[in-house]
Formats: structure tokens, sequence, C-alpha cells
């Protein structure tokens, strides 16, 4: 059977993959970025830890989705994906190959769990799917894994609730766990931290609230899946509102977990960067030598 | 019904985005508003469409059942006045990516700082949450 094996937090910002393109990830601002996620990739690499499918949920910045059709929550069946145009031309980066199986396994079984899916066929991928791709496996020819991409509307409100979208991970695991095929599945959460990309208050970081969201995220997700919109948007900015996605991630990973790593770094272009690697209970993944690294 | 749920007030929920200071959340209102001005910006992402747009800005706008002040908020790249218009970031971002400035000139030319002071700000750890909360309660 199917099994998911790990959950992934990640930034997705546009400026990590322009950073990557233009050879400034060494460089004073970026260097402290991909220094920080060295330690991802460095342990997915390791035999056992590479995943054969990542879910990956993102939101779409209108790109496939415009103001014709906004699904709440929507998932790749495709075999592949193109990445998407977003004014720049697409990011050079190779498609991102869909596992349609166990994606129309997990929609059909989401449904059944009252999950109304917005099933997608043809769907173009952006930055908030690519980015994180990019900065985890670096520049392959081919990305090393099948992708479901996951796109949640945080973009048109209301988005789902905090508490919505941990039951939805919850959904997501007995899906998986229920396909047949023996395959190693990691939930990846994207976007966040906090930040604010719109208006006079522009630029609003909040790293006491992100730091006790990460704590709150592995040990009492049940209690934060229950924070109402209001308080992102006043406490992490409006974008911060992406946050929410990182509870799909959670509520797949069951009950108890172990923290294997985590980054914290401010800033990240406008926004507050955060990354985790976080394990289920009763897997025994060996932590990156390098546990934590958090800004001072 | 056996499994009664909490529902929350929509009107509640919606006022107390008002309370935000500096801050447009993109309600069903502001993306009724802004229909037209976002799609505009969605057409962007195709490279033949932007040469036509750079070519005669406002011959393309003009294509567009766009208002007055919407036009003039594009040709002014004015990204507040866009937003007052129904704009959503993410929509205008094709627009600044035709022009090739990033996320952080956009976000930084609405705060009234300099792309200078802004980017400084950034590195000194953001814009504090204190006094940004809430405008009635101050905190």
């Amino acid at each position: 059977m199917a099994r998911i094996t790990a959950g992934i937090t990640s930034s997705h910002i546009p400026a990590l993959g322009a950073a990557i393109q233009t050879g400034k990830t060494g460089d004073d601002y970026w260097g402290p970025v991909f220094k920080g996620y060295e330690p991802i990739r460095q342990w997915i690499k390791r035999p056992g830890n590479t995943p054969d499918v990542v879910i990956l949920v993102y939101n779409d910045h209108a790109s496939a989705f415009d103001m014709n059709i906004i699904p709440t929550f929507a998932i790749g069946c495709a075999e592949r994906f193109k990445p998407a145009d977003e004014g720049w031309g697409p990011r050079p980066v190779p498609d991102v190959i869909g596992h349609p199986d166990l994606a129309w396994h997990i929609a059909q079984s989401l449904i059944l769990d009252d999950f109304d899916m917005t099933i997608m066929n043809q769907m173009d991928v952006d930055h908030g799917c690519t980015v994180p791709l990019s900065m985890i496996f670096g520049e392959p020819e081919e990305w090393p894994c099948k992708v479901i991409p996951f796109p949640v509307n945080v973009v048109t409100y209301p988005p789902p609730s905090g508490r919505r979208c941990f039951n939805l991970g919850d959904s997501i695991k007995a899906a998986v766990e229920s396909f047949p095929e023996d395959l190693d599945v990691q939930v990846w959460g994207t976007g966040g931290m906090s930040h604010q990309l719109q208006g006079p208050r522009a630029g609003l970081i909040n790293k006491e609230f992100d730091l006790n969201f990460i704590d709150k995220l592995i040990k009492d997700p049940e209690t934060l899946s229950k924070m109402p919109h209001i308080e992102y948007l006043r406490e992490a900015g409006s974008e911060g509102i992406e946050l929410v996605m990182w509870l799909i991630m959670r509520g797949a990973l069951g009950d108890k977990v172990e923290e294997l790593y985590r980054f914290y770094h401010i800033p990240a272009s406008n926004t507050a960067l955060g990354a985790l690697i976080l394990q289920p209970e009763g897997m025994d993944a060996e932590p990156p030598a390098i546990r934590e690294q958090v800004d001072a | 019904m056996s499994d009664k749920k909490e529902r929350i007030d929509i009107h509640k929920y919606l006022a107390e985005f008002e309370d935000i200071p500096g801050t447009r959340v993109f309600t069903a209102q502001r993306a009724r508003q802004g229909y037209n001005l976002n799609q505009f910006a969605m057409s962007l992402m195709k490279a033949e469409n932007r040469e036509r747009f750079l070519a005669d800005e406002k011959a393309y706008l003009d294509e567009w059942p766009l208002t007055d002040a919407a036009k003039q908020a594009v040709l002014n790249r004015d990204y507040n006045a866009m937003i007052d218009e129904g704009g959503n970031i993410y929509f205008l971002s094709k627009l600044f990516s035709t022009d090739r400035k990033s996320f952080q000139f956009a976000a930084g030319s609405m705060t009234g700082m300099s792309q200078e002071e802004y980017a400084e700000m950034m590195l000194k750890g953001g814009r504090s949450p204190e006094g940004q909360r809430s405008k009635k309660g101050g905190y």
C-alpha cells in the first residue's frame, strides 16, 4: 500500500526561482537562504528519503485560474503539467510529471469523504508549484519523482478555513493509505510565512507569530487549525493567509510528528521564509546532520 | 440534523477586514469591481499580447471595458490605485513582470517609501506588526 513518509514546508516565492536563474544563489542576499535549504536537499537525496510521489499543495497565482474559474481545492490528474508563462516567459524547468492513477484515486476518495474536488486534466503550473521543486531538488534534467499539483484558493476571499484544510489533510492521508500500489508519498505545504505584498502595510513581517505557528503546527495543530482568517491577516499580513496550506500537509501526517529540520529566515524579498521537514510517528528516517537554522 | 455546525457570520467576517490598516482584502466585492482589470492583466501572460501592450499601451487598454480611473492607474503604474479599482496583486503581477519588475518593486511602490528604503526595511526584519493590526484597537 502507499504511505505518507514525510511532510515538507517551503516558500514558493518567484524571487527564489529568479536567484537560481541568474546565478545569485551564493551571494550575500540569497546565500543564507540556499544554505538553509542545503540540509533538505541532502536529506531528500538519501536512499529511502526520495519520495515516489509528492502531493504539492500550493496556490495558483492567477496563472491556471483567472477570474472566471475559482476552485477552492483542485487536484492535477494529468500525465504532465507545463510551467506557466507568468509574464516573464515560462520558468526554464522540467515539466512536472503527474501520477494520474494516484491523483484520480485521491480525487475519488476525497469526494466520497465530502471534499468536493475540482479535477484538472489540463493545467499549467506556476511558481507556486515549481519553485519549491527547484529549492529542494535543484536543477535536474527531470524532477526525481512524480508530482500531484494540488492548488488551493487563497487569493479570492474567502479561502478555506484552517480547520477545513487540516481535515482535508487527514482525508488525503486516508486516500493515500488506501491506494494499492507500494508508494512513498510526501505532502508538501508551500507558501508563507508572514508577508504582505499590497498597500501601505506591505512588508509586514511577524517573527514571533511565525515561530509560534511552527511550534503549534508540530505540537498542537488541532488548536492551530481553529485560528480564524482575521488573525492570519492581522498578524501575518494579507498574504500570510497562505499558511492555511501548511495545515493540509500537517493533517496528512497524523497525530504525532517528529521535527527533523527547521529553517527560518528574514527576509526573502518581501517575505519571512520557513522550511521544515516533518516525519509521521513510526517512520525512522535519520534527520539531517544540522537540525535547525533559525535567524537570531 | 445530527451534527449541527457552528456558522461564521458573514457580515461580521467581512466587516473585520476593514479594520486592518493599509490593507485591502480581495473580497467578492473587489473581485467583481476588478474583473476586467484583472482579466486585462491575465492577458499579458501571452508574449504577443505583451508586445502589443508595450507598443501602444493606451490602444491596448481601450480594447478592455475598463473605467478611466483603472486605465489611468495602469498607465501610471500606480498599484495602490489599481487595487482601489479592484485589482489583485497576483493578477497585477503580470503587468509588473511585463515591465521586468519584481514583487519587491511592486510591493515597495505601494508604501510611499523609495525602493532603497523599502529594501532596507526588509533587510532589517520587515515592517513590525506593532500598531498595524487593528485601526480601532490601535494595537
